[in-house]
């Protein structure tokens, strides 16, 4: 089955008297362990719709199913639940905590969101942040560290909880070139170890490559899918 | 090992100089409210000893209606030996009390052979008076420090006044019940320095002289004074004290007796009052600093810190947790303000005590200021703080707990 399905997906914004249609019915399907990108200009809708399938909005028509739930009718708390379960976030701004280093960072989800015990969340952490290849540096503060290592402890903090889908809303868009490479070359790195589907937006061209699989956005409607592998053309 | 208190202490840490001027202000709320209530405390024993201790005792009984004519000095309304059998009985059940002293009430004339004045007297045994106001000797300015029979100790002012002194011949004049006039001569046995409230200017003889005076063939006694060995227990044993003697009917069937509290009896009680309404006012301005302060400083935390409320809500910690992240933050920083500020207040209740502070109360000069703090203040100061601090951030807590995530990680 299916791990996100959208039908006719709609979100219209409604700013005093200007209603903006940022997503128009959109209807598309995402598999398991693939790795997706969502690309288009600006103002097309690409954070709208990772925040519909994120569970942080819901939309104003149609319906969305994330692995299997009907996610357009989640409550807060059952959202916040959900999301904490199904999902891992990836932010522009790496968005760690300051207060805390980069290996509490890592744990900070299993131990304040899934209530993972001791031993388990360490060896979890460690794994991780040796995936991302964090580990020496686990326990300086995210001040202490540059752009791109923060990023790459916040793919290591998206995937503690061992989620179904990753969601990151241009997750290179602070990182220079080489970095923004490094970066989607971890998270593919991740997504082949671990079966998570990625799902992330972009501006650049490049790193775009990387997907196996791109939606093109434009005005909030669907303009195109690409596929790399046998997955077929749209 | 990371959890929610480690959590709330680094964000404390994170911006020091504003957490310690928030702290500071608690802590100098603290100190001011711990010194207050120790330096008014020890304010207020003093002067209700120097009250209860020099001539009134803690509890005092009399006949019913006794208190409310005792401007008159009615020789109608002493209790007689069949009574004080009953009120002698009920103070023998009552182990709090550690003395009583009987005293015969009564006005009359006193001469010395120049002049004549009124004088307010009270016939006493001397041992049970001293037992029960334990600094009436301290009050005995010149002459010996007791009562003998055939002396009296004349108030200070009457004394100045006639310019008596001691060792003079007086006379005593009173008329007794039935109407009749008898004098007695007395020698000066001492001059009675004046004490504040009602009573402190009275003259004071031997019982058995009294009773000569008013030509008494049995005792009879207008009031008895108590004295407990633990001031703590006034309310307690006043009402056990009431509840036995409440049971003695007179002949109308209404109660025999009238229990008072020295509260009742001196004016002083108002001056305790008035204390004890400014230190819960210095309480209350201590909460609404409390108040204030953490409100302000969490208000502010959970402004600077949006997009991180963004981010945690996002990954899907649940409101309450959030909750409970800032509230615990204000309660570290009631905690830190709680605990310096008792420190330094005890620190300066300590030098206070050192420094031998003196004042002057009345006509007793020279009293020692002997401020404490019990444990039970310090607790409740502690709590107080801690649990205002908790509800000052309750507001800013909960406001961060309902962010919506996607607008909170949009806030720049
Ligand atoms: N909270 C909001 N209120 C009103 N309009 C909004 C809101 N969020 C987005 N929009 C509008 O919806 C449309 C889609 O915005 P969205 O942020 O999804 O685009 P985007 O593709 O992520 O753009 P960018 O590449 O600049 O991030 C835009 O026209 C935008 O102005
Ligand atoms: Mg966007």
């Amino acid at each position: 089955m299916s791990l996100v399905i959208a039908e006719n997906l709609s979100k219209t914004y409604i700013t005093g008297e200007i209603a903006i249609d940022a997503l128009k019915g959109l209807s598309f399907e995402i598999e398991p362990a693939s790795f997706i990108s969502f690309v288009g200009p600006s103002g097309s809708g690409k954070t709208t719709l990772l925040n519909l399938i994120g569970c942080l909005d819901a939309p104003t028509s149609g319906t969305l199913k994330v692995s299997g739930a009907d996610v357009s009718l989640l409550g807060r708390k059952s959202a916040a639940d959900f999301r904490g379960k199904t999902i891992g976030f990836i932010f522009q701004d790496f968005n760690l905590l300051p207060v805390l280093t980069v290996y509490e960072n890592v744990e900070y989800p299993l131990l304040m969101v899934q209530n993972a015990p001791a031993g388990e969340r360490r060896s979890r952490v460690l794994s991780l942040l040796d995936s991302v290849g964090m580990a020496g540096q686990k326990d300086k503060y995210p001040d202490q560290i540059s752009g791109g290592q923060k990023q790459r402890v916040a793919v290591a903090r998206a995937l503690v909880t061992k989620p179904k889908l990753v969601l990151a809303d241009e997750p290179t868009a602070n990182l220079d070139h080489k970095t923004a490479y490094m970066v989607i070359d971890i998270m593919k790195k991740m997504k082949d170890e671990s079966g998570t589907t990625f799902i992330f937006s972009t501006h650049d061209q490049k790193v775009v490559g990387e997907a196996e699989t791109i939606y093109t956005l434009e005005d909030g409607e669907l303009a195109g899918r690409n596929s790399k592998g046998g997955n077929g053309h749209a | 090992m990371l959890n929610l208190f480690k959590i709330a202490i680094r964000n404390l840490m994170r911006y020091k100089r504003r957490t310690l001027l928030t702290a500071s202000l608690i802590v100098v709320g603290v100190v001011f409210v711990l010194v207050f209530i120790a330096v008014s405390g020890s304010f207020k024993n003093m002067m209700v000893s120097q009250i209860t201790d020099s001539f009134l005792g803690h509890i005092q009984i009399h006949k019913k209606g006794y208190v409310a004519s005792i401007d008159t000095l009615p020789l109608t309304m002493n209790m007689g030996p069949q009574t004080l059998k009953k009120v002698e009985k009920a103070i023998n059940d009552i182990p709090e009390i550690e003395a009583s002293s009987m005293r015969i009430k009564f006005g009359g004339m006193l001469s010395n052979f120049v002049e004549t004045t009124n004088v307010r007297l009270n016939g006493v045994y001397p041992e049970d008076e001293i037992m029960t106001v334990p600094l009436f000797p301290e009050r005995i300015m010149r002459g010996d420090k007791t009562i003998r029979k055939g002396e009296i100790l004349v108030p200070e002012l009457l004394a100045k006044g006639m310019k008596i002194k001691v060792g003079d011949m007086i006379v005593i004049v009173a008329t007794n019940k039935d109407g009749s006039v008898n004098g007695k001569q007395f020698k000066v046995g001492g001059i009675l320095e004046s004490a504040t409230g009602p009573g402190g200017r009275d003259g004071y003889i031997h019982i058995n002289d009294a009773l000569e005076v008013l030509r008494m063939d049995r005792v009879e006694i207008s009031e008895i004074a108590l004295r407990l060995n633990n001031f703590a227990n006034l309310e307690n044993v006043h009402n056990k004290l009431n509840d036995i003697l409440s049971k003695e009917l007179n002949k109308e069937g209404k109660p025999a007796f009238e229990v008072h509290t020295w509260e009742k009896l001196s004016p002083f009680y108002n001056i305790a009052r008035m204390i004890d309404i400014m230190t819960l006012s210095i309480k209350l301005m201590l909460i609404a600093i409390v108040l204030i302060s953490i409100m302000n400083v969490m208000i502010m935390a959970v402004y600077e810190r949006i997009r991180e409320i963004g981010t945690i809500a996002a990954i899907g910690t649940l409101p309450g947790k959030i909750l409970s992240m800032f509230v615990l933050e204000g309660f570290s920083l009631g905690v830190l303000g709680a605990l310096i500020g008792n420190l330094i207040g005890v620190s300066v209740v300590y030098i206070l005590n050192i420094a031998e502070i003196t004042f002057n109360f009345g006509r007793q000069t020279g009293l020692v200021l002997s401020p404490t703090v019990s444990p039970a203040d310090i607790a409740v100061i502690s709590i107080m703080v801690i649990i205002v601090s908790v509800l000052a951030s309750l507001q800013p807590a909960f406001k961060a707990s309902r962010m919506e995530p996607i607008k909170a990680l949009r806030h720049v």
